[in-house]
C-alpha cells in the first residue's frame, strides 16, 4: 500500500494548485456571475498542458494515468467547479477514443485534443433517455463509406464549444442497447447545431447544450469499434469518468470548507471566535473527516482505473455517489458556518453548494449509481 | 499510489479469516449469550501468533506493523466482536507501552510473555469520576522505600480478571493534571489488586469489562514505565493506535453486517428500498477501510498520525453503527430475534463509539487540529 502520489504527480499538482490560485481563483465568481465560458481559462489550461493529462504521451498527451486526472480535477474544482469541467470533460470526451478507437484513430483524434487545440464532448443522454441510456432515439444510418445521423442529444456538457463530439446512436433498428454504435464527429467536417443553452443552478461558466443532428454526415472510420459495440463503450466510460466526478466533488468540498475554517477562525461571537464553541468544532470535525473518506474512495477507485481492476465499475460508482452527497452536505454545512454571509454572493460558499448539487445528477444519478453498486453486491 | 495491500498483507489477511471464519466464528453465538470469555478463540489465536502481531521478533512476537494490526482485528471483529476487542486490547494498550516506552529489561521481562499469550495484557486508566477527561483521574502511587505503593479504583477494564498484566495510571506528583500521572505495570495477583465488580453490558458480552480496585499494591520501581510524571504521554500514545484496531474492529462487525444483509437479501429476494440501503450500507464501510488503513500506514511508517485514527476511530464506528442498525432493518423480524447475528451486530457495535475515546472526544481531537493548525 501506499497512499502518497509519486513525485512527477506532485509536481504537477503543484503547477496546477499554483495556476489555480493565481488565475482561476480571481475569475470564479465572476464566471459564475455571468454565466460565460471563461475562454481565457481553457487557453491557460493548453498552454500549460493541463488539457493533455488525459492522454499518454504517444497520442501527445503528458499522462493518461486516472489519478492524475483525478488530483487536477480536485486541485481546479477548489477554486471554481466550472473550470474544473474543461478538464473533467476533455477527459469524458476523449475516453471513448482512448478506450474503443484503433490505433489510427488515436494517433489522429487524440492530439488536436491533447494540446487543447480542439475541445470534446459527450452525447449520450437525450430528452426521453436519461437514466435509461438505452432507450435513445438518435438514429445513425449506413450508406456506403459514410454514416447518417439524426436526432436530438441533451444535456451535452461543452457542446456548443467542441471542437469533437463523440456520439452514440442506434445503428440497428430493434432499437435495444445491442443496437447502440458510437461516433466521433469533428465540427469542421460534421456540423451539429446547438438548439439552445441551458440555465443552471450551478456550474454556471460550463456550458450545457442541447444539440440536433439533422443528416449529419460521419465516415466510417469515425465509428469507434463494431456498430453495436457503443453501449459497453459507453459503460466502460462511466467507470472511467465517475472517479473523476468524485474529484470534482471532493474539489468543491475542499474548496468551501477551507473558506468556512478559516472564517470561523475569524468571526467573533459572544466575545470569542465561532470556532471555539464545541457545536462548531464538531461540525468542522465531522466535515473534515468526511471529506478524508471521500478523498480515499475516489483515489482507490482512479488506481483502479489504472490498474483495470475487476471490481472497478462498483468501486467507481461507491467513489461518485459517496464524495457527491459528502460534497452537498459538506457545502451545505458551511454555508451554515457562514450564517448569513453564506447565503450572500460576496462570499463563495453558496456558489459552491450550487456547483455541488449536479455532481449528485451527472454522470449517472446516485440514485443509479446505488443500483449498479447494489447489482454488484447481489450477483 | 497504490491502494491494494502487499500480498504479506493480504496472505495475512487470509491467515487470520481462515483463523477467524473456522475457530471464533463458530463460537460467537454462545459466548454472547452465555457471557462468557472466549478461551478456546483466544488459546487459537495466540497459537497462530496473532497475540505478538506488533511486537518484534526478538521479543517472540510477529514483528508486523500497524496495518496487519488493523487487518488482524477487522477479521477477528467479523466473526465475533468480543473476541477481537480482546486481542485488540492487549496488542494496543495492553502491550504497546511496553514496546513503546519500556526500557530494555522490561521489554525482555514482559514481551515474550505477552507475544505467546501466556500473559493477557489490559489497560488501567479510566476511573469512576474520569473518563474522558482522564488527567482528572485520582488514583495515587506513593514512593515507598524502593519501589511505589498503588491506591485507587479503576473501571471499564476490558480483559479484567483474565488479564496476567495490567498498564495502571497513577499519580506521583503534585502537579493535579497530565503532569502529575505515571504509568506502573502492575501483574495480576500482585497482592492488594483485586477485581471488583464485573458489569452486564448491552453487546460485547464475551469479553469482561469491569472495575479493578488497588489497595495498597506495591510495585517495585522496575515496573515504573517510563519517567514519572510521563505517564500521560504513555496513555496518549497507546490510545493513538489503540484507535486504529478500534476502526478495524467497527470495520470487521460493520463488514459482517454489510455480508449477512446480502446473503439473506439474495436467499428471499430483494426490492429497490433494500438495494439502496445496502448500496449506502457497503459504500460507507468501504470508504471507512481506507481511512483506518491509511491511518495505520501513517502510523507504520513512523508518522504523524493522532488526527487521521481519531477520524478513522470515528469514522469506522459511527459505520459500524449505522450499518448494523440498517441491516437489522432490512432482516426484520428475524434480525431482531436474540442469537440473531443483526442484532448481535448491533449491540457490539454500540460499544465502539463510546470506549477508546468516546466519539465526541475523537471530534475534539480532530478539530483542535483543525483550529490550531489549519
Amino acid at each position: 500500500m501506499d497512499f502518497e502520489f509519486s513525485a512527477e504527480q506532485v509536481a504537477i499538482r503543484d503547477t496546477i494548485r499554483e495556476l489555480v490560485q493565481d488565475r482561476v481563483a480571481p475569475r470564479a465568481a465572476e464566471i459564475d456571475q455571468t454565466g460565460e465560458y471563461p475562454k481565457d481559462i481553457e487557453r491557460l489550461f493548453a498552454d500549460n498542458g493541463i488539457l493533455g493529462i488525459p492522454f499518454p504521451e504517444e497520442y501527445g498527451g503528458i499522462s493518461g494515468s486516472s489519478v492524475t486526472i483525478c488530483m487536477g480535477i480536485e486541485e481546479i474544482a477548489k477554486a471554481c467547479a466550472s473550470s474544473s469541467l474543461i478538464l473533467a470533460v476533455q477527459a469524458l470526451g476523449s475516453y471513448p477514443i482512448l478506450v474503443a478507437g484503433s490505433e489510427e484513430q488515436k494517433k489522429r483524434l487524440c492530439p488536436p485534443l491533447a494540446s487543447g487545440d480542439k475541445v470534446a464532448a459527450y452525447a449520450l443522454s437525450e430528452p426521453g433517455s436519461g437514466s435509461d441510456a438505452a432507450a435513445m432515439q438518435t438514429r445513425a444510418t449506413k450508406h456506403g463509406s459514410e454514416y447518417v445521423l439524426n436526432g436530438t442529444k441533451q444535456f451535452i456538457t461543452h457542446g456548443s464549444i467542441a471542437g469533437t463530439l463523440v456520439v452514440f446512436a442506434q445503428t440497428d433498428p430493434r432499437e435495444d442497447h445491442r443496437g447502440i454504435s458510437a461516433f466521433v464527429l469533428e465540427r469542421e467536417t460534421s456540423p451539429w447545431k446547438v438548439e439552445k443553452l441551458e440555465h443552471k443552478l450551478g456550474i454556471r461558466g460550463s456550458p450545457t447544450a442541447q444539440i440536433v443532428l439533422e443528416d449529419v454526415k460521419v465516415p466510417v472510420s469515425n465509428r469507434l469499434g463494431e456498430e453495436g459495440a457503443g453501449f459497453k463503450i459507453a459503460l466502460a466510460v462511466l467507470d472511467r469518468s465517475r472517479p473523476g466526478i468524485g474529484a470534482q466533488a471532493l474539489g468543491i468540498a475542499e474548496g468551501a470548507f477551507a473558506y468556512a475554517l478559516n472564517y470561523v477562525k475569524e468571526r467573533r461571537q459572544f466575545g470569542q471566535a465561532i470556532a471555539a464553541f464545541q457545536g462548531i468544532q464538531f461540525m468542522l470535525a465531522d466535515i473534515a473527516t468526511q471529506i478524508e473518506a471521500s478523498r480515499h474512495l475516489v483515489y482507490q477507485a482512479a488506481t483502479k482505473v489504472d490498474g483495470k481492476a475487476p471490481d472497478l465499475t462498483k468501486v467507481a460508482a461507491m467513489a461518485k455517489l459517496f464524495a457527491s452527497d459528502m460534497a452537498m452536505r459538506v457545502t451545505t454545512d458551511c454555508v451554515q458556518l457562514l450564517g448569513g454571509y453564506g447565503y450572500i454572493s460576496d462570499y463563495p460558499v453558496e456558489r459552491m453548494m450550487r456547483d455541488a448539487k449536479i455532481t449528485q445528477i451527472y454522470e449517472g444519478t446516485n440514485q443509479i449509481q446505488r443500483v449498479v453498486i447494489a447489482r454488484a453486491l447481489l450477483r | 499510489m497504490d491502494l491494494e495491500l502487499a500480498p504479506e498483507h493480504s496472505t495475512f489477511r487470509a491467515a487470520v479469516r481462515e483463523l477467524a471464519q473456522g475457530v471464533v466464528r463458530p463460537l460467537a453465538v454462545e459466548v454472547d449469550r452465555d457471557h462468557r470469555f472466549p478461551q478456546e478463540a483466544i488459546r487459537a489465536a495466540a497459537e497462530s501468533g496473532l497475540m505478538g502481531v506488533l511486537i518484534p521478533r526478538e521479543y517472540g512476537g510477529a514483528g508486523l506493523d500497524a496495518l496487519a494490526f488493523a487487518i488482524c482485528i477487522e477479521e477477528l471483529a467479523q466473526a465475533c466482536a468480543s473476541t477481537a476487542v480482546i486481542v485488540d486490547v492487549h496488542t494496543s494498550v495492553g502491550t504497546e507501552p511496553i514496546l513503546l516506552f519500556g526500557d530494555e529489561e522490561q521489554k525482555k521481562r514482559w514481551l515474550p510473555r505477552l507475544a505467546s499469550g501466556e500473559l493477557l495484557g489490559a489497560f488501567a486508566l479510566t476511573e469512576p469520576a474520569s473518563g474522558s477527561d482522564a488527567a482528572a483521574l485520582k488514583t495515587t502511587a506513593r514512593r515507598s522505600g524502593d519501589g511505589y505503593v498503588l491506591n485507587g479504583t479503576k473501571t471499564f477494564i476490558t480483559n479484567v480478571g483474565h488479564a496476567g498484566l495490567y498498564v495502571v495510571f497513577a499519580r506521583t506528583g503534585p502537579d493535579e493534571r497530565a503532569a502529575g500521572v505515571t504509568a506502573f505495570l502492575v501483574p495480576a495477583g500482585s497482592v492488594g489488586l483485586r477485581v471488583g465488580q464485573v458489569f452486564d453490558k448491552m453487546g460485547l458480552n464475551g469479553s469482561p469489562t469491569g472495575e479493578l480496585v488497588l489497595e495498597d499494591v506495591e510495585v517495585p520501581a522496575a515496573n515504573r514505565l517510563g519517567a514519572e510524571g510521563k505517564g500521560f504521554v504513555v496513555a496518549m500514545r497507546a490510545l493513538d493506535s489503540g484507535r486504529i484496531g478500534i476502526s478495524g474492529q467497527g470495520l470487521g462487525i460493520a463488514q459482517a453486517a454489510v455480508d449477512e444483509a446480502r446473503v439473506l437479501m439474495r436467499d428471499r429476494g430483494h426490492d429497490q428500498g433494500d438495494d439502496f440501503t445496502l448500496a449506502d450500507m457497503a459504500t460507507r464501510v468501504e470508504s471507512a477501510r481506507l481511512l483506518a488503513y491509511h491511518a495505520a500506514w501513517l502510523c507504520g511508517r513512523g508518522r504523524p498520525f493522532t488526527r487521521q485514527a481519531s477520524m478513522a476511530k470515528l469514522h469506522c464506528t459511527d459505520t459500524a453503527m449505522q450499518v448494523t442498525v440498517d441491516a437489522l432493518q432490512i432482516a426484520g423480524e428475524e434480525g431482531a430475534r436474540a442469537g440473531s447475528p443483526f442484532e448481535r451486530h448491533m449491540r457490539d457495535a454500540k460499544a465502539l463509539q463510546i470506549y477508546e475515546g468516546s466519539n465526541q472526544v475523537q471530534r475534539i481531537v480532530i478539530a483542535r487540529e483543525l483550529v490550531n493548525t489549519g
